[in-house]
């Protein structure tokens, strides 16, 4: 178990390193996000109460779409050489191996996410800083369950023609759950609604989500890399 | 005692057979050299025993930590040689992976260049640093997949060091082929499969060192 955690350590540091060093997907997906806002911003002409009744859903349909790029560079970043075989035949678990690209996913995707947050308050004219804290523990939770069922999604298709396309179709349905707890939760609290018992539930939802496809993510990873 | 057994391996891809009953029976502390034409099925059952396949049906069992050298090399292009020495070390449990990094460089001379980027590398360098790769954790068990396929020169030269060494310390080699006269120099014992099956395995002899083409047109499908 601890050696397990060790090689999930190293996985997550070596995939970080390796996209600090080529930024190939943050770029990308910071680029991408902050494009979107933008355009969404010239697009809906809105009044700046209609914008907090839109805020929530509009960041995470962004951020969804930076997670996607994010994590399908996940286990594509193994391929070349054929690296994923010796991560495979080496005696790390294929938990670890998940849980380390998960982790490094979850980081990446975490750095858009504050990228986009200031010029989504710009743009919007939207004043996110007033419940910084709670918002934070939102975008922990729900970029979590991105990232985890993105990963196991990257793994699924990784040796796919065309995962580009097949990634965002499996993943998308999937986590909509997540993304209607986390689109309400933002709205609630960019609009000043932080104590409401809708918002508890939503938050319980969060965490429901993030331990039940963890949990599973880590236990079927195996049936999905060796075949 | 053996170190690798494969006990009536099937693998299908869709409706192809490409392992059909395979056995094989590796003793602790030998080289077998696994022969066979393209497609007869060395690679899947390489595959198979590196854990990197799961058999449709049959079974194996490995008794010792692995070391396998596919046909990719295995190294990450955007970390330095030391960098990726160091996290296979890590992978691998390795206790000191730092010291075993830099011996495994030295081992295949390119402690010179341990910082510079694989993906900077001559094609040579690279296939050594894979070399250094799969020794790194002195396996007992090594699973190579034509290994001297493209090798350059100096690659050949470390390998079959590296490999006598490792049988020299009691290690266990599986080495599919095609360059049977390297191979049989190794090897203590052969196996050549035909589509998918083991059709002989037994000791290298001294007419099959003489004459490696002796086991193709004695066991192979054109003699019978």
């Amino acid at each position: 178990m601890k050696q397990g955690f060790r090689s999930a350590f190293a996985i997550a540091k070596k995939d970080l390193r390796t996209e600090l060093r080529t930024k190939e997907s943050i770029n990308a997906a910071a680029s991408f996000a902050v494009v979107i806002l933008v355009l969404f911003s010239f697009a809906f002409p809105l009044e700046r109460d209609e914008f907090y009744a839109i805020s929530g859903g509009l960041l995470w349909l962004v951020y969804s779409f930076a997670g996607a790029l994010i994590v399908n560079r996940g286990f594509a970043r193994e391929l070349p050489n054929d690296c994923l075989d010796v991560l495979i035949a080496s005696p790390a678990p294929g938990w670890a191996i998940f849980l380390g690209k998960a982790v490094a996913a979850f980081f990446l995707l975490l750095i858009v996410e504050f990228i986009c947050l200031p010029v989504f308050g710009l743009f919007y004219n939207i004043r996110w800083t007033d419940s910084f804290g709670q918002l934070v523990l939102v975008i922990l939770l729900a970029t979590w369950g991105i990232t985890v069922v993105g990963t196991a999604f990257s793994a699924v298709t990784v040796n796919v023609r065309v995962r580009e396309l097949m990634l965002p179709v499996l993943l998308y349905p999937m986590i909509i759950p997540l993304l209607i707890g986390a689109m309400g939760l933002t709205t609630a609290l960019l609009s000043g609604e932080s104590s409401s018992a809708d918002n508890w539930d939503s938050f319980r939802l969060l965490i429901a989500f993030d331990a039940i496809y963890t949990a599973l993510a880590l236990y079927l990873i195996d049936f999905v890399l060796i075949v | 005692m053996h170190a690798v057994a494969a006990d009536r391996v099937w693998k299908y891809f869709g409706d192809y057979p490409a392992l059909r009953g395979a056995d094989l029976e590796v003793p602790k502390g030998s080289c077998l050299a696994l022969l066979g034409r393209n497609g007869a099925g060395k690679s899947t059952l390489l595959r198979i025993l590196a854990k990197l396949s799961k058999p449709t049906k049959g079974e194996v069992r490995i008794d010792g930590a692995i070391g396998y050298l596919g046909h990719g090399i295995g190294v990450y292009d955007d970390l330095s040689a030391y960098e990726n020495l160091i996290l296979f070390g890590q992978l691998q449990g390795v206790a000191r992976p730092a010291e075993a990094a830099i011996e495994a460089l030295q081992r295949v001379g390119l402690e010179r260049v341990k910082d510079g980027m694989a993906r900077e590398f001559s094609r040579g360098m690279r296939q050594r640093l894979a070399v250094a790769r799969a020794f790194l954790h002195h396996p007992q068990i090594l699973l190579l997949d034509e290994p001297f396929t493209s090798l350059d020169d100096k690659a050949i030269a470390v390998l079959q060091t590296l490999l006598v060494g490792a049988l020299r310390d009691g290690a266990t080699i599986v080495m599919s082929t095609h360059q049977i006269r390297e191979a049989m120099e190794l090897a203590t014992n052969v196996a050549l499969l035909e589509r998918g099956k083991i059709v002989h395995a037994g000791p290298r002899t001294q007419d099959m060192l003489l004459d490696p083409g002796w086991l193709y047109r004695t066991y192979g499908e054109s003699s019978s």
